[in-house]
C-alpha cells in the first residue's frame, strides 16, 4: 500500500546540477523544500578518495559511478520501422546515478552557448534563406535569448569558480580569450588552468594558421576560491582522473563541494536518497501536479504531495517520466504531433589522433585536468559562412585530453598490428609522444522529424513499465558537418608536427557502442508554441502550470558545446521565473 | 501497478551494484542509517531491515574513512578457468602480449588471472546489466545482446579452440604449440579464416585482445600488470594525485616509478 507523506511546499525529482540549483533558490525563498534521488547519496571524501579513485577499470570501464542497466535502460534503433533492442551495457552514453549527478562525474568544461545558438531558426533562415535548410530538420529558436541568459550563466560560473580567459567583456575583444563568445557582464572568476606543453604546442599550431586559441573554459579550479555560498574550493591537481571519476579535492565544481554543504543545513530543506520517482501524479483535470510517487530500496511506495513539482532528473529520464506520467501529448513523427520525445538530439564528436616521434617529444600526458585544452572556436555554430558547405552548424575543435589513462590511451600508429610484439613495442614507443584529444571536436545535432523518443512496444523496465526507446540516426547535415571540422582538426594536429595524424570521423549510422558523450538532449523542449514545445521559455510545462521540466531536455537542438553551463543557466532562469513571478501569481506564466 | 513480491530483490540487488563502491556514512544521527555492503546477502535481509533509502537533513551524511575500497584479487587458485582453460589463456594471453628482454609477456604480467578473476566476478555474470528477453539478433551498431554473459563465452571459446587444435595438430591443445604455430591459428580467428565448431572465433580473438590488454593496464590489484610491468614499460605513474609541480615542464621526463592503488611495486602479492 502506498504510503502518503506529508505535503512540501516543493518536490524536486533528482538531485543533481539543476536538483541542487533550484533547491537552493526556492529554499532561499523560504519554501520548504525536498528532494528525492534514485541514487545513493555521495559525498567527496567518503566515495571519491585519493587513494583509489584513479581506477580505471572500476570507475570508466565497469561503470561505478553510474546507473545500472538492470535499474533502467533504453532500447535503440536507427530508423523508424527498425526493430529497436535494448541497450544492455551502456556506450555511446553513461547516464548518471546518485546525489550530484552528471555533475559528480563530469570533466567541468563550462561552456556557454553562442547568442546565435538561441534564435537559430531565425538567424540561419534570415543569413542563408529556408531553403537552404534540409527538408526534415525541426530545429527552432529557444524563446529564451542570450542577453536573458547573461546574469544566469554569470551566477553559475561564480558558484563554480570557473576558470577561464574571458573573450568578450560587455561587448570589448579580449586577446587571449575567445573571440565569439557573447557578451560578458564580468572576467570568469578565476583564471585560466595553465597548459602544459602539448596543449600549449596545438594553439601555436592554431595561432600560425589563423585561428585564435583559447583555454577552454574550466570547472577545475586553477586557484584556491571560496565561492558565492562562502564554500571553499582547492586548485586541481591535475591528477588527470576527471570524466567519469569523481573528485576528492573540492577542485571540480560538482554539486558536492559548491552547493550542498550549504543547502543541507537549512531546515526547510530535506533530501531522500535511493528512492525513485515512478510517476508525477495529476489531479483529475490532469492540469495540475499533486506531487509524485516513488520507491524506495525495499520496494515500498511512497506518494509525496507537494504544491510545486520541479522534474530535474538527466534528460532521457525526464522525458520518460513525462510519457510514463501520461503528462503532455507523446510526439508522433507520422502525424507530426506531440511534444514529448519531439527534437530529441545528441552531439557530433570525433577525434584525430597525433602520432609524434618519441626521441624528440615527451608530452606526460597523464598531466591534465578534466577540462584542459586549448579550443579553436572559428568553426562553431553559425561563426563561419556556411553558404559554400552545404551544412549548418558546427563545432569547437581542441587539443582536450583529459588524461592519459593507459587502459584507453595506450594507442597504436595506424597500420600497426592489433596484438603481438610490434602491437607492444608501439604502445611502449607512443605513449607518451601520443596527442588523443577526446572529444577533439565537438559539435552540434541538429534536430529532425524522423530522431526522437517514445515507448517501446517490446522491452520492460523492473517496474514492468516499457522501456524509453531512442530512434536516432546521424543525418547527412551531421556527416558534412563532421567531416570538415574533423579535417580543419587534423591541419593543426598536423602542424604541431605529428609524424601521423589517425582522423576517425563520426560517419552514420548512429552507433550505440561507442562512447561520444552523455550529452542527450531534447524530448520535453522548450519554444514560444505549445504544439511543438513541451515547456515554455521559463521552463514550465505548458499543460501542468505547477510542473517546471530542468535539464538538457529543454533544448530545442544541441549547439557546438558541452551543455552543463547552459543547462545550470536555465534552472538559475527557471529559478528566478518561480521566485518572481510565479509565486506571486500561480498558473501558467505565458498565455497563448 | 508495482509486483512487489517479486521485485523486491531486483531492487535490492540492483542497489547493492551500485553501493559497492559508496558506503554510506552515518554513525550518528537518528533519521540516518548506515548503510552495509550487501552483496549477495540482499534476499536474506529483507524484511529484517530497511538498509537503502534514508533522509538527509541538518548535516553532510559525513564519515572518514567510510567509503569502499577495491577488492583486491585474492591470490591462489584459479576461480573460473579449469586447469585446462588456464593453459589456454595464458598461452593466448602470451601471443597477444609476447614477453621481451625489458618486460614480461601476458602469461607472467598476469592477465589471465585477471580475466579468471574478472569472469568469476560480477562482469563474468553480467551483474548490474539489462538481460531481460527476447534476445534477438539486432545490428553491430546496437550493442551485445546476447543471453549468455563473458563467463559463458570463455568456457565455450576456450574449449572450441583446443578442439580446433586437437583436431588438426594430432591431438595437442594450443598451449602445446610451438609460438609460430599459436600466431597462425589467432591470425586465422582474427580474419576469420579459421573457423570454430560451436563458438564465434572471430568474437573469442576480439573479446580476447581486448581483455588481454585490459588487464595488463588496469591496476595491479585486479591480478594483471604484476608488479605495475606494463605501466613502467610506458612511462605511466600510477595512481599519483599530484602533478602541480609536473604542468609546466616541457618535454621533461616524470622520473618517479609508479605506484598502484595497493601501494608500490615491492608490495604487490603473486596472485597466483
Amino acid at each position: 500500500m502506498t504510503k502518503r507523506l506529508p505535503k512540501k511546499d516543493v518536490v524536486i525529482i533528482g538531485l543533481g546540477w539543476t536538483g541542487s540549483i533550484m533547491a537552493h533558490e526556492l529554499t532561499d525563498e523560504g519554501l520548504d523544500v525536498v528532494a528525492i534521488e534514485r541514487g545513493p547519496w555521495r559525498d567527496a571524501p567518503t566515495d571519491f578518495p585519493p587513494t583509489y579513485m584513479q581506477d580505471e577499470l572500476r570507475y570508466r570501464v565497469r561503470h561505478e559511478l553510474f546507473l545500472r542497466p538492470d535499474q533502467l535502460t533504453f532500447s535503440f534503433r536507427n530508423k523508424i520501422g527498425q526493430t529497436a533492442l535494448p541497450i544492455r551495457s551502456w556506450g555511446a552514453f553513461m547516464p548518471p546515478n546518485g546525489v550530484g549527478g552528471g555533475g559528480v562525474h563530469w570533466n567541468a568544461e563550462t561552456w556557454r552557448f553562442l547568442p546565435s545558438d538561441f534564435v537559430l531558426k531565425t538567424h540561419l533562415t534570415q543569413r542563408y534563406g529556408a531553403s537552404f535548410l534540409p527538408e526534415d530538420m525541426t530545429i527552432q529558436d529557444w524563446g529564451v535569448t542570450y542577453d536573458e541568459l547573461e546574469t544566469h550563466y554569470d551566477a553559475f560560473e561564480y558558484l563554480c569558480g570557473t576558470s577561464g580567459t574571458a573573450g568578450n567583456l560587455k561587448g570589448q575583444i579580449q586577446e587571449g580569450g575567445n573571440p565569439f563568445e557573447g557578451p560578458r557582464s564580468r572576467p570568469y572568476p578565476t583564471p585560466a588552468q595553465k597548459q602544459p606543453w602539448g596543449y600549449q604546442l596545438f594553439a601555436k599550431a592554431a595561432r600560425e594558421l589563423g585561428y585564435k586559441p583559447f583555454p577552454q573554459p574550466s570547472g577545475n579550479l586553477s586557484q584556491a576560491y571560496t565561492n558565492t555560498l562562502g564554500l571553499q574550493m582547492g586548485p586541481c591537481t591535475y591528477c588527470g582522473h576527471c570524466e567519469w571519476f569523481g573528485c576528492a579535492n573540492y577542485s571540480k565544481a560538482s554539486p558536492q563541494t559548491t552547493l550542498l554543504p550549504a543547502l543541507v543545513r537549512k531546515s526547510n530543506f530535506t533530501a531522500r536518497d535511493n528512492s525513485e520517482v515512478v510517476r508525477i501524479n495529476t489531479d483529475r483535470s490532469g492540469k495540475h501536479a499533486t506531487g509524485v510517487t516513488f520507491v524506495d530500496t525495499s520496494g515500498e511506495e511512497w506518494e509525496q504531495p507537494a504544491d510545486l513539482v520541479i522534474l530535474s532528473a538527466y534528460s532521457l529520464f525526464n522525458v520518460q517520466l513525462l510519457l510514463h506520467s501520461g503528462i503532455g501529448q507523446p510526439y508522433d513523427p507520422e502525424k507530426n504531433t506531440g511534444v514529448i520525445g519531439r527534437n530529441f538530439t545528441h552531439q557530433t564528436i570525433s577525434s584525430v589522433n597525433g602520432f609524434f616521434d618519441h626521441t624528440k617529444y615527451n608530452f606526460n600526458p597523464f598531466v591534465a585536468s578534466g577540462s584542459i585544452g586549448m579550443c579553436v572556436d572559428e568553426f562553431n555554430g553559425d561563426n563561419f559562412d556556411h553558404g559554400p558547405h552545404g551544412f549548418v552548424g558546427g563545432g569547437y575543435v581542441g587539443h582536450v585530453q583529459t588524461g592519459a589513462r593507459p587502459i584507453e590511451s595506450t594507442l597504436v600508429p595506424p597500420g600497426t598490428p592489433k596484438w603481438g610484439a610490434a602491437w607492444k613495442k608501439a604502445v611502449k614507443e607512443n605513449y607518451l609522444s601520443t596527442v588523443k584529444p577526446g572529444t577533439g571536436v565537438h559539435g552540434s545535432f541538429y534536430a529532425y522529424r524522423d530522431v526522437y523518443l517514445d515507448l517501446d512496444p517490446t522491452y520492460k523496465d523492473r517496474f514492468d513499465r516499457p522501456l524509453m526507446r531512442m530512434t536516432i540516426d546521424l543525418h547527412d547535415n551531421e556527416v558534412k558537418q563532421n567531416k570538415f571540422l574533423t579535417d580543419k582538426f587534423a591541419e593543426i594536429i598536423k602542424a604541431m608536427g605529428a609524424k601521423a595524424v589517425a582522423p576517425s570521423y563520426r560517419t552514420a549510422p548512429y552507433d550505440m557502442t561507442t562512447y561520444q558523450t552523455t550529452h542527450l538532449n531534447g524530448g520535453a523542449i522548450m519554444g514560444t508554441d505549445p504544439t511543438t514545445s513541451a515547456v515554455n521559455k521559463y521552463l514550465q510545462h505548458w499543460d501542468v502550470s505547477n510542473l517546471f521540466v530542468l535539464g538538457a531536455s529543454a533544448f530545442p537542438q544541441n549547439a557546438g558545446y558541452n551543455p552543463t553551463g547552459t543547462v545550470a543557466a536555465l534552472a538559475f532562469w527557471a529559478a528566478s521565473a518561480i521566485r518572481n513571478r510565479y509565486l506571486k501569481n500561480t498558473g501558467p506564466l505565458i498565455h497563448v | 501497478m508495482y509486483d512487489r513480491k517479486t521485485e523486491d530483490c531486483r531492487v535490492l540487488q540492483s542497489i547493492d551494484v551500485e553501493d559497492q563502491g559508496m558506503g554510506q556514512a552515518t554513525s550518528q544521527g537518528s533519521a540516518l542509517r548506515r548503510r552495509e555492503l550487501l552483496t549477495g546477502t540482499a534476499c536474506l535481509l529483507l524484511g529484517m531491515s530497511r538498509a537503502g533509502a534514508t533522509q538527509i537533513l541538518d548535516r553532510l551524511p559525513w564519515e572518514p574513512n567510510a567509503g569502499a575500497p577495491p577488492t583486491a584479487a585474492r591470490p591462489g587458485p584459479w576461480q573460473f578457468f579449469t586447469g585446462a582453460e588456464a593453459r589456454a589463456m595464458e598461452a593466448v594471453a602470451d601471443r597477444i602480449i609476447p614477453p621481451d628482454p625489458d618486460t614480461p609477456g601476458g602469461k607472467d604480467s598476469g592477465c589471465a588471472v585477471f580475466i579468471d578473476r574478472q569472469l568469476a566476478g560480477p562482469y563474468g555474470k553480467q551483474d548490474g546489466l539489462y538481460v531481460r528477453p527476447p534476445f534477438q539478433p539486432g545490428a553491430k551498431n546496437q550493442g551485445a545482446q546476447s543471453k549468455d554473459g563473458p563467463a559463458e563465452q570463455y568456457r565455450s571459446w576456450l574449449g572450441a579452440l583446443d578442439h580446433a587444435v586437437s583436431l588438426k595438430f594430432g591431438g595437442k591443445v594450443f598451449a602445446d604449440l610451438p609460438d609460430a604455430d599459436k600466431d597462425d591459428i589467432l591470425k586465422g580467428l582474427e580474419s576469420g579464416s579459421l573457423t570454430l565448431v560451436g563458438a564465434d572465433g572471430k568474437a573469442f580473438m576480439e573479446q580476447a585482445v581486448k581483455d588481454v590488454q585490459m588487464g595488463f593496464f588496469a591496476d595491479p590489484i585486479y591480478g594483471g600488470n604484476r608488479d605495475m610491468v606494463a605501466w613502467k614499460m610506458i612511462g605511466y605513474p600510477g595512481a599519483r594525485y599530484n602533478y602541480l609541480d609536473w604542468v609546466d615542464r616541457p618535454n621533461e621526463r616524470f622520473p618517479l616509478l609508479p605506484v598502484s592503488i595497493a601501494g608500490r611495486a615491492e608490495w604487490t602479492p603473486r596472485t597466483r
